[in-house]
């Protein structure tokens, strides 16, 4: 299935007039056909989704302005979280909201992404989890998050010491204007850190983790910036490992690659797996199904549904979901 | 323009194909704008452009190269000419320029019937005559430098072989032809005989042997044959003065003949003659090397050694003066009493005078050192003299004068020169106007303390105003929130561009040397005082004036270099958990740097080319003594400076000679355009290595 051309849907009456049928929770049955009329078939998909009543799916209440629970799978919980977000709302300014309500907690050692229709938030919800946010003036949050039980967002956190226990991969790759050695070794750097057995032991692990080392270790010393594509955007994650961060975020890592640079980062995501947390965003539903443990289906701010990749993508709770992975709307 | 119903043609021909859509009713719309619009066709815009470009160019291009040809030939040596009128009047000297005029009645009228008569036939046709203008030199003959000659009033002119031009250390150029060259042979004890004698043995062809007798004057002695010389007087004969004291009668003691000749008490030195001009030119050529290398010594004495003793005395009369204002305020302090303090002061007081008194008579024994040294060196050279025989000045007949070797810099015979040789005089004239100091009140030597002072005050004002210019820029993008305030910041810093540089200098005057520099100097060199130190103007005072002023250029550059480092690089280093300095010390800075290193070289640019603020803050026509020297503390930042462009307003538009000092206005101009090239050069050398190692492209 090819990528889906992103169409933004930032106007909830635009979303109102859409299919109400598509908004409605579907059979737990897996021969199910997404055609089928669900009328007044509905179950209540989980604890929190009580609200959502059968006729009335979540997009419809998304498009009146409220905030649905969100459709949370109970597979999520059988796992430890590592990182865990609390009711988020996030605002960019007084009148432009971005996230509502966001609860969801993150497994350890799972790859976790998030889908969902272009600007619907997931680069503001990753962002927020490191606070990268901080740096836009006018922001505005509420709610919390925790990383292993401590307070992101919480009184008298430390930003600098919170950032260091992430690593975050950019959706455009952007290796520093140094030396490819200096690239991965950024982080280590900045703490102050001079042995050189120590940098160079680091170096050639992250290298190694990002399956770049037997490329680059001839030519470390060189200008990062005259690695190819694919190259720049391992060395970035080379980078984000370098610092045994407890969870790594990575926005659409691949959007600015070609297929088969695209199945080298997925390949290298899929090694990644179980050594670190990762929270990925991306666009492309077979990568989500392919690398993925876990999937978030988020939807104008909201988060809609969350649960394992295999079950969301095979038997999602809601249609509208349904409707979203199979290419219908988004 | 093109022709209109081709246009159309054109029209008709694109509409369709780049709209197929485009229905019958939007045609004749479609056709009208495109004939209305004159910069439709693009043809207009470029050559608007262009013109504009190529206007530009013009200038720019017009101006270099009116300063590079101005200022590439005024060193390249001239022929010089000779002219002689019907009157008998005589003219020699360079031709350095010319120009066609129309002379009055009342001149014409005033000429003798020949020359009017010429005069009248040249002017017939057109109304106008050409006149040159001659360099003559000849200064203490004249007491003129320059002199206009009619075309018309020419009878003969030639390039007489010998005319010699010399450059002398006073008085301008000389013309004129080699005589004789005077090499004196001090007797050192010996008789004038015993001394010819051995002299004549080793005695080249052509030089022949005179007696060199003390004179008042000019060269200080007068040449006479050597046999004018008196035989040896006899020894008196003891009787014959018996005699003549005896002797009664006048007559009985016959009158010593009226002694002829020249006593041999008399002659102070033999003297080598060169007769002729080749002769003469070849002795010159001999000996003019060791003469100007003693001459040098003896300037580094002068300059040097004297200014190091002078330094000493200084040092020790501050000591003393200092210990007597610490005496003051003890005596102040202690209200009439006495105190300990007061004591203390006062045995420091009288050390410091004991010291002083002992620097004093060293310094005194050492000046006399020096003086007798000097004396020494000058007297050898006086040895050594040209003799020059004028073409005649004017209605003047010819003369000839003495010239000592040292004062002479240069001298070459101008009409025998090859291109060999031209080139050789070109060059050794770019060197000493590179190399050397300058004389004749600036318009001749070289400009040397320009060119450092320059330099110098460049750099000391890059080293203020870049890490100033960089961290207020990197406050006001990296760290400030936008608002009112910082939009007002940088309002005023952009304006602050446009306020007159002669602002900056008053400015610079009054604060930097009238209110710190008066501080500094009440603080620090209390001793000094009246006399200011930091307080007047110097090339610290100069450079941060020029800093001042160049602030703005870094500020806008930097701004516009931070703004341009991509946000990605900046969120990148904030993952990775560096701080907001880190990430700007470690990635934004030398991603910045080639944009930062832009500003400086504008302001470098803007900064070594101005003038008008350095006039109030320290640049001077002539400066003693360099900003840096071999004097403790080596860097002296107080110290007036000269400044090249300062140099040229005042070598074009200040000097006496100005014509003579004109052709220097254009190599000076030259000089401090390439040094400017030269800095820019350099720093945007400098940027492209940077912009190599920090901005290659991104794939
Ligand atoms: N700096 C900002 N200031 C104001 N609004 C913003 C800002 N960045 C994003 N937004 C808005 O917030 C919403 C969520 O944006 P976000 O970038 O998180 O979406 P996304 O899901 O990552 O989209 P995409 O898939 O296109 O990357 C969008 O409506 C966007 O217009
Ligand atoms: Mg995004």
């Amino acid at each position: 299935m090819p990528e889906r051309p992103d169409a933004v849907i930032n106007d909830t009456v635009t979303h109102a007039t859409e299919d109400a049928a598509m908004n409605q929770p579907i059979p737990q049955s897996t021969d199910a056909s997404p055609d089928l009329p669900a009328a007044g078939a509905g179950i209540a998909v989980s604890a929190r989704s009580s609200k959502a009543v059968a006729e009335d799916g979540p997009l419809q209440a998304i498009a009146r302005g409220e905030t649905p629970a969100s459709a949370i799978h109970d597979s999520v919980g059988e796992h430890e979280a590592v990182l865990e977000i609390d009711h988020f709302d996030f605002w960019y300014n007084q009148t432009a909201q971005a996230l509502y309500d966001i609860s969801m907690n993150v497994p350890y050692g799972k790859v976790t992404s998030l889908i969902g229709p272009s600007g619907c938030g997931k680069s503001t919800l990753l962002r927020s989890v490191n606070r990268l946010n901080d740096l836009i003036d006018g922001v505005r949050i509420e709610g919390d998050m925790r990383l292993k039980n401590e307070s992101i967002y919480g009184q008298g956190v430390d930003v600098i010491e919170l950032r260091k226990r992430m690593g975050m991969v950019f959706q455009k790759s952007n290796p520093f204007p140094m030396s490819i050695y200096e690239n991965v070794v950024y982080a280590l750097r900045i703490d102050g850190e001079r042995r050189k057995s120590v940098l160079d032991e680091v170096c050639e692990r992250s290298l190694r983790g990002a399956a770049l080392w037997d490329e680059v270790k001839d030519r470390l010393h060189d200008l990062a910036l005259g690695l190819s594509g694919v190259q720049q955007q391992r060395l970035c994650i080379a980078r984000a490992i370098a610092a045994e961060p407890e969870v790594l975020l990575m926005d659409e890592p691949c959007s600015a690659l070609d297929p088969i640079a695209t199945g080298k980062i997925e390949d290298l995501i899929d090694e990644l797996r179980g050594t670190y947390t990762i929270l990925i965003v991306t666009h492309n539903m077979q990568q989500a199904s392919r690398t993925s443990d876990f999937t978030a289906f988020m939807y104008l701010g909201r988060l809609i549904e969350y649960g394992a990749t295999q079950d969301l993508f095979t038997k999602p709770q809601l249609r509208a979901t349904e409707h979203y992975i199979t290419g219908r709307f988004g | 323009m093109n022709d209109r119903t081709e246009g159309q043609e054109d029209n008709r021909k694109a509409a369709p194909a780049g709209d197929p859509g485009a229905g019958g009713g939007s045609w004749s719309n479609r056709r009208r704008r495109a004939r209305n619009s004159l910069f439709a066709a693009g043809e207009p815009a470029v050559w608007l452009t262009g013109g504009a470009l190529a206007i530009c160019t013009a200038m720019v291009v017009g101006l270099l190269l009116l300063v590079l040809w101005q200022g590439l030939v005024t060193f390249w040596p001239q022929a010089v000419e000779r002219v002689t009128t019907p009157d008998g009047e005589t003219y020699m000297g360079e031709i350095t320029r010319h120009n066609a005029y129309a002379p009055e009645e009342s001149v014409l009228s005033s000429l003798s019937e020949q020359v009017a008569q010429q005069a009248r036939q040249d002017l017939a046709d057109d109304g106008q005559t050409i006149r040159r203008l001659f360099r003559t030199g000849n200064f203490r003959l004249t007491q003129n430098h320059f002199t206009w000659v009619d075309d018309f009033s020419v009878e003969k002119r030639d390039k007489p072989e010998w005319a010699l031009v010399l450059e002398r250390l006073e008085w301008g150029r000389f013309y004129g032809f080699p005589e004789q060259f005077v090499q004196l042979h001090p007797l050192d004890g010996q008789t004038p005989q015993a001394l010819s004698g051995s002299l004549r043995t080793g005695l080249a062809a052509g030089h022949s042997l005179q007696l060199a007798v003390s004179a008042p004057g000019e060269p200080g002695f007068a040449l006479h044959p050597l046999a004018d010389l008196r035989a040896a007087a006899p020894t008196p004969d003891p009787a014959a003065a018996d005699a003549a004291a005896g002797g009664a009668t006048p007559e009985a003691a016959e009158p010593a003949p009226a002694p002829t000749g020249i006593d041999p008490s008399e002659v102070i030195a033999i003297a080598e003659v060169a007769e002729g001009p080749e002769a003469a030119w070849a002795a010159f050529s001999e000996h003019h090397g060791t003469v100007r290398e003693r001459w040098q010594r003896r300037r580094s004495l002068e300059k040097h050694d004297t200014g190091k003793i002078n330094h000493k005395q200084e040092q020790a009369r501050l000591a003393m003066r200092s210990a007597a204002m610490d005496l003051e305020t003890a005596t102040e302090n202690a209200n009439g009493g006495t105190s300990p303090e007061i004591d203390r002061a006062r045995t420091r007081l009288e050390e410091a005078e004991a010291e002083f008194e002992e620097v004093r008579t060293w310094a005194n024994e050492a000046f006399a050192d020096i003086r007798a040294e000097i004396d020494r060196i000058n007297e050898e050279n006086g040895r050594y003299q040209l003799v020059m025989k004028t073409a005649g000045e004017g209605t003047a007949p010819a003369q000839t004068t003495y010239a000592r070797l040292d004062g002479i810099v240069r001298a070459y015979p101008a009409n025998q020169l090859g291109t060999g040789g031209k080139v050789g005089i070109y060059l050794s004239r770019w060197l000493e106007f590179l190399v050397d100091e300058p004389r004749e009140a600036n318009s001749e030597g070289g400009v040397f303390p320009a060119i450092f002072g320059t330099v110098t005050m460049t750099l000391i004002m890059s080293i203020a105003v870049v890490p100033f210019g960089v961290l207020a820029a990197l406050y006001l993008r990296e760290y400030a929130k936008g608002g009112v305030v910082v939009s007002t910041v940088r309002i005023a810093v952009n304006n602050l561009a446009g306020v007159p540089s002669i602002v900056f200098g008053v400015f610079g005057l009054g604060f930097f040397c009238y209110v710190t520099g008066a501080s500094i100097d009440q603080l620090l060199f209390a001793a000094h005082l009246p006399n200011p130190t930091f307080g007047k103007g110097g090339i610290l005072w100069a450079s941060l004036t020029l800093a001042l002023l160049t602030l703005p250029v870094v500020i806008v550059a930097t701004e516009e270099a931070v703004a341009a480092v991509p946000n990605s690089m900046r969120e990148g280093s904030y993952a990775c958990g560096a701080s907001k300095w880190q990430t700007i010390q470690r990635i934004v800075l030398p991603r910045a740097l080639p944009g930062i290193i832009t500003g400086m070289v504008l302001a470098i640019a803007r900064g070594a080319g101005e003038v008008a603020p350095l006039m109030l803050v320290g640049a001077v026509k002539l400066a003693p003594e360099l900003p840096l020297d071999g004097t403790f503390p080596y860097l002296h930042p107080e110290r007036s400076f000269m400044h090249l462009g300062f140099h040229i307003y005042d070598v074009g538009f200040q000097s006496q000679n100005s014509e003579a000092a004109r052709p220097m206005v254009f190599t000076t101009t030259l000089l401090l355009i390439a040094i400017i090239a030269f800095l820019n050069l350099a720093t945007v050398a400098l940027r492209t290595r940077l912009r190599k190692r920090f901005a290659a492209g991104q794939f």
